[in-house]
C-alpha cells in the first residue's frame, strides 16, 4: 500500500484552565493525550466517542486550528505542527472541514455563491471572476444544489440544503483530506441518509480521504473502513469496520455497542440497551493507569498501575491489558 | 380498553399567523392515551409533534390559535383558565424537554427547584418536601442526593441534569409524563441510562408516557403504541409491532429503511428519502408526502388521504394499497 496521506504521531493537545479559588495553581486539561493514527488515501476513518472524549479537538488539531502541545501531524511530507504560518496556509487548501451545524457555520450576510467562492478568493486571489463563477456552479451541481439558487441566502435553505452548501465550500479548493465533524447529527432523520450518500459519492468521485467524526457508532460504521474509539483523549481501539461488529475487543467499545437500542421491538424487549455505569472522569484529573478502569467491569489491580499501550490483537489495535481474556458482548444491537 | 382514556384529543389543530401566511402546524389530530401506557410520537422537525403537545398545556406562542378538543380525565384543557392549567402542569402532567436547561433555572439550587412544586401544589412543608425531593433524586439514580440538593445546575454533568429534569417533572407524581426528545442531546451511553430510568419510573409509579422522538431504537425499547406524524398530520398509527413489522405508510417505511443499523452486514448505500420536508406555509394540495413518495399515485396529488383502518388499532393515511418494500 502507498504511504498514508496523513500520519498523526503522539499528538497531545493540553489546555490550561484556572485552578480553584483566586490563587489556585493553574490546571492542565488533557483534551488529546498521545493519539497516533494513519489515514490512507481515499480511506474513511471513523472517530467515535462520547462528548468530552477529545474527538473534535483532535480534528481541529489535525487542521492546525488549535495549538498543539506536542506530537506530529504529517501531511504529504510536511509536519503541519512545525510549519511556519505562510507554509501552513499553503497546505490548508488541501485540508478542509465540514461542520455539524450547517446554518451557524454559514455567514448569513453572504449569498450562496459568495460562501462557496470564499475559499477560492482566499487561496487563489488571481483567479478570474468568471472562472470562479464557473467552478462554483459546477460544484453546486455536484452537491445537488440548483445553480439558479446561487444568489440566495443561507436562511432560505433547509438544514439538508445548508449542509450541501457547507460541503460545496469545503470541496471547492479540491482538498485531499476532509474532516467531517458530526456532519449529519443536526439533520432531520429523512435528510441524514441523503447527506451520507452524497459524501460517499463525492469521496469516490474526487478520491477524498475522510476523517468522519460522530458519537453514533452505527452511522460511523456505515461509512468507515476503520474505526477509532476515543475515551478521555486516548485511543481505546482502532479496528476495521467488520471487526468492530464481529469482535469488539475493548470493554469501552463493547459498552458503546451495548448502549445502542436495537430498532426492533422484540429484540429491544429481551435485550434492552445497557447503560454504562459511572460518570465520565474529569480530563483534568484522569484516573491512573487505564483511563477507562473506573467504569470497566473487568478492571483488575494492574489496570490502576500500568497504562495499557495500543497493541495488535488479531486485526485490531487495542489498549487493554485483558483484551484476549474479555468475552464477546452478550448481544450486539 | 375498558378505562376512559387518560388523555383524549379530537380534531386538535394549531395554527400560527405569520407574515408569510397562516401556518398549520398541527392539523385535526386525534390522540388517545390510556393510563400507564407509553405512546411514541415520531416525526421530523416541523412535523408538528412538539406543538401538538405544547398546545395541550397552553404553552404555545401567543400568535397560535388552538382549536378542537383535548380532555385530561374528561376535563377540557383548551378552554381551561390559566390557574387551572398551572395546577395540571404542576401535578397532573409533567414535561421533560430535549435540553434539560429548558426546565432547570440556572439561578436556583436543585433542592429549591424540586421542592417548590410540592410546596405549591401539594401544600407540603419544607421538611416533608425536602424528604420527598431526596427520595425522587434517589429514584433517578442521582448519587449523594443530600449534597446535590444544595448544588446548582451548572455543577452537574449533562446526563445528571437530564435526570434531575425528569425528577422535577415527576415530583408531584403526575399521571402523564410528556418527554420531548429526552435523549436526543445525550451520548449513547447516557441515552441508555435515561431509557432504563424511564422504564423503571413507568413500572414504579405507573406513569403514562408520551414520548416524542425520531429515534426508532428508543421507540422499539419503550413504546406500546406509535403515532407517525408528517407535516402536521398523523399518517400512521398502530402498536409498536404494527409499525416495525407491518408498517403500511410509505413514510414510515422510508424512515425505517433510511437509518443505518448496527448489524453484521452493511448496505453499500442507505435508502435515502429524496427531497425535503414540505414548507408548512405552502403544503401541497394532496398528500403532503406525495412529492417524496416512491409509490405516488395520480390521486395523491389531488386529495388528502383520510386515516383508514388497516386492522383493529392500526390505521394509515395513504391511498396506495399495494405491498410496500417494492420501491427502490
Amino acid at each position: 500500500m502507498s504511504d498514508p496521506i496523513l500520519s498523526v504521531r503522539n499528538l497531545r493537545v493540553y489546555f490550561e484552565v484556572s485552578g480553584d479559588g483566586w490563587f489556585g495553581a493553574r490546571k492542565v486539561l488533557r483534551a488529546v493525550d498521545g493519539v497516533s493514527f494513519d489515514l490512507d488515501r481515499s480511506e474513511t476513518l471513523g472517530i467515535v466517542g462520547e462528548s468530552g472524549c477529545g474527538k473534535s479537538t483532535l480534528a481541529r488539531a489535525v487542521l492546525g486550528l488549535v495549538q498543539v502541545t506536542s506530537g506530529e501531524v504529517r501531511f504529504m511530507g510536511h509536519d503541519l505542527v512545525h510549519l511556519d504560518h505562510e507554509k501552513l496556509r499553503e497546505q490548508r487548501r488541501h485540508l478542509q472541514i465540514i461542520f455539524q451545524d450547517p446554518l451557524s457555520s454559514l455567514d448569513p450576510r453572504m449569498n450562496v455563491g459568495q460562501i462557496i467562492a470564499e475559499p477560492l478568493r482566499s487561496f487563489f486571489p488571481r483567479m478570474s471572476q468568471q472562472e470562479r463563477q464557473e467552478k462554483v456552479i459546477d460544484m453546486m451541481r455536484h452537491v445537488g444544489l440548483l445553480p439558479e439558487h446561487i444568489n440566495r441566502y443561507p436562511h432560505e435553505f433547509s438544514g439538508g440544503q445548508a449542509q450541501r452548501i457547507g460541503i460545496a465550500r469545503a470541496l471547492i479548493t479540491q482538498p485531499e483530506v476532509v474532516v467531517c465533524d458530526e456532519p449529519v447529527s443536526a439533520l432531520d432523520v429523512s435528510i441524514k441518509a441523503q447527506i451520507v450518500n452524497l459524501l460517499a459519492d463525492l469521496q469516490a468521485e474526487f478520491g477524498l480521504s475522510l476523517l468522519f467524526i460522530a458519537h453514533d457508532l452505527a452511522s460511523v460504521r456505515h461509512v468507515s473502513r476503520r474505526i477509532m474509539v476515543l475515551y478521555l483523549g486516548k485511543v481505546m481501539e482502532l479496528a476495521p469496520w467488520d471487526e468492530i461488529y464481529r469482535a469488539p475487543r475493548h470493554p469501552y467499545t463493547q459498552a458503546l455497542i451495548q448502549a445502542i437500542p436495537p430498532a426492533d421491538p422484540k429484540r429491544a424487549r429481551t435485550n434492552p440497551a445497557k447503560p454504562l455505569g459511572g460518570e465520565l472522569p474529569s480530563p483534568i484529573a484522569p484516573p491512573s493507569g487505564c483511563v477507562f478502569r473506573t467504569r470497566c467491569p473487568y478492571a483488575v489491580e494492574r489496570c490502576a498501575q500500568e497504562e495499557p499501550s495500543l497493541r495488535h490483537v488479531n486485526g485490531s489495535l487495542v489498549a487493554c491489558h485483558l483484551a484476549e481474556q474479555i468475552p464477546k458482548p452478550a448481544r450486539t444491537a | 380498553m375498558a378505562d376512559a382514556p387518560l388523555l383524549e384529543a379530537r380534531k386538535l389543530s394549531v395554527e400560527f399567523a405569520t407574515r408569510e401566511g397562516v401556518v398549520r402546524a398541527v392539523s385535526e389530530v386525534d390522540l388517545d392515551l390510556a393510563a400507564g401506557e407509553t405512546l411514541a410520537i415520531v416525526g421530523e422537525s416541523g412535523s408538528g409533534k412538539s406543538q401538538m403537545l405544547l398546545s395541550l398545556l397552553g404553552l404555545v406562542a401567543r400568535n397560535a390559535r388552538v382549536t378542537g378538543s383535548a380532555r385530561f380525565k374528561g376535563e377540557e384543557l383548551l378552554s381551561a383558565p390559566e390557574n387551572r392549567l398551572n395546577e395540571i402542569r404542576g401535578s397532573g402532567i409533567g414535561l421533560v424537554f430535549q435540553d434539560p436547561m429548558t426546565s432547570l433555572n440556572p439561578y436556583l439550587s436543585i433542592g429549591l427547584q424540586l421542592t417548590e412544586p410540592l410546596r405549591i401544589h401539594k401544600g407540603e412543608d419544607r421538611a416533608a418536601a425536602a424528604a420527598q425531593a431526596i427520595d425522587m433524586l434517589k429514584a433517578v439514580h442521582i448519587t449523594e442526593p443530600e449534597r446535590r440538593m444544595q448544588q446548582y445546575p451548572h455543577q452537574l454533568s449533562g446526563g445528571m441534569r437530564q435526570r434531575v429534569a425528569i425528577a422535577m417533572a415527576l415530583i408531584c407524581r403526575p399521571e402523564i409524563l410528556i418527554a420531548d426528545e429526552p435523549t436526543t442531546a445525550l451520548d449513547v451511553t447516557l441515552q441508555a441510562q435515561v431509557l432504563s430510568l424511564l422504564r423503571e419510573i413507568r413500572e414504579r409509579f405507573g406513569t403514562a408516557v408520551i414520548l416524542v422522538t425520531h429515534d426508532l431504537g428508543v421507540i422499539a425499547e419503550l413504546a406500546d403504541r406509535v403515532n407517525v406524524m408528517y407535516a402536521g398530520k398523523i399518517v400512521e398509527r398502530g402498536s409498536v409491532e404494527d409499525i416495525f413489522y407491518n408498517c403500511r405508510h410509505p413514510y414510515t417505511e422510508a424512515l425505517e429503511r433510511s437509518i443505518p443499523q448496527f448489524t453484521e452486514v452493511r448496505p453499500a448505500r442507505l435508502t435515502a428519502i429524496s427531497g425535503n420536508p414540505p414548507n408548512p406555509v405552502r403544503l401541497p394540495p394532496g398528500c403532503a408526502f406525495a412529492p417524496r413518495c416512491p409509490y405516488r399515485l395520480g390521486v395523491c396529488d389531488q386529495s388528502v388521504p383520510p386515516l383508514e383502518t388497516v386492522s383493529p388499532n392500526h390505521t394509515k393515511a395513504c391511498f396506495y394499497e399495494g405491498p410496500l418494500g417494492t420501491a427502490a
